[in-house]
């Protein structure tokens, strides 16, 4: 199977990547668009075929490396 | 005394830090390679700065798994003086050694510049040898060095004075245009609640002799060395 991780910022923490590209968006005349926060997107393919098992080994790699939780949450969608 | 310097693959103030120690101080020095599981009787560590596994992922977090942290643990564990510098506090951040995290720049630039730093605890192996509220002019070379706690254990770690240095004014007054990179409260270094594991992200090892433009790293260095010989841990005191 494979499992996708996205690992984001959390929201009471300041993005600065995320506020330059808004700011960037901006200048480019994309008044629209309000905020940016930028994360990261992780593939995993996984051994297993059963969804509950994929979802389980994915939210514990995401603990144990992909996200760090003083900063990060995370959202897993297996398939 | 002896320093045991961690080596992880793309670190690279190794040789810096060992030079301070061995050549400036005077003391042995011996490089511990990040796959070694023996820290060759070292009675106090560096884990110096670099760019560990390139930053993959985040700074410092797959450093962090290397078979030698197992040890650096158990030897902070035991009271052992542990010093973090740029990704060696990144790293300790990462391992849990220190709370909190790093965040990019608030300027999202790479900044390397000299700054100053206002000692905030002398109580820690690593400051020993400082007066409280001297200001050290020492460089630093980073990208990710904002300093990020939550609230609650910011305000645990004022309390409990483990903020071990400021950013400020030559001065030494605590200014948001002194800040170079965002951190929360301008913190510059921090220790952990047994104070014998010191992070910072300035470099002192870069800044032992006057040749390179300022030697107020030294103190840093000469406290553990003084600790260490005293044979009294501050942990322990």
């Amino acid at each position: 199977m494979r499992a996708r991780v996205f690992v984001t910022l959390k929201p009471s923490v300041f993005d600065p990547q995320g506020k330059t590209i808004a700011d960037a968006l901006h200048s480019l005349g994309y008044g629209g668009v309000e905020d940016v926060r930028q994360g990261k997107y992780f593939e995993l393919d996984l051994a297993t075929k059963e969804a509950a098992q994929a979802k389980k080994l994915a939210a514990e790699v995401a603990d144990k490396l992909l996200a760090n939780p003083v900063i990060e949450s995370y959202r897993i969608e297996v398939e | 005394m002896k320093f045991g310097i961690v080596v992880f693959p793309g670190s690279n103030c190794d040789h810096d830090a060992y030079h301070a120690a061995k050549h400036v101080l005077g003391q042995d020095a011996e490089f511990i390679w990040h796959k070694d599981t023996d820290l060759k009787g070292a009675d106090a560590l560096i884990l110096p700065g670099g760019f560990s596994y390139g930053d993959y992922l985040r700074t410092g977090a797959i450093a962090r798994f290397s078979p030698v942290m197992k040890e650096v643990q158990a030897f902070a564990a035991k009271g052992g003086p542990v010093l973090g510098v740029c990704n060696g506090f990144q790293i300790l951040l990462e391992a849990g050694l220190i709370p909190g995290a790093m965040l990019r720049n608030r300027s999202v630039k790479f900044v390397c510049a000299h700054v100053d730093i206002r000692v905030e605890q002398t109580d820690t192996p690593f400051t020993g040898a400082a007066r409280k509220g001297q200001v050290l002019r020492i460089p630093i070379a980073h990208g990710e060095g904002n300093y990020f706690a939550a609230p609650d254990v910011l305000a645990k770690l004022e309390a409990n004075r483990q903020v071990v240095f400021r950013y400020t004014t030559p001065q030494g007054e605590v200014a948001d245009d002194a800040n170079p990179n965002g951190s929360i409260n301008n913190i510059a270094g921090l220790c952990n609640e047994k104070r014998n594991v010191v992070g910072l992200m300035p470099h002192p090892e870069r800044a032992c002799e006057s040749a390179l433009g300022s030697a107020d790293g030294l103190v840093i260095l000469e406290s553990v060395v003084q600790s260490v010989k005293s044979g009294v841990l501050v942990a322990n005191a």
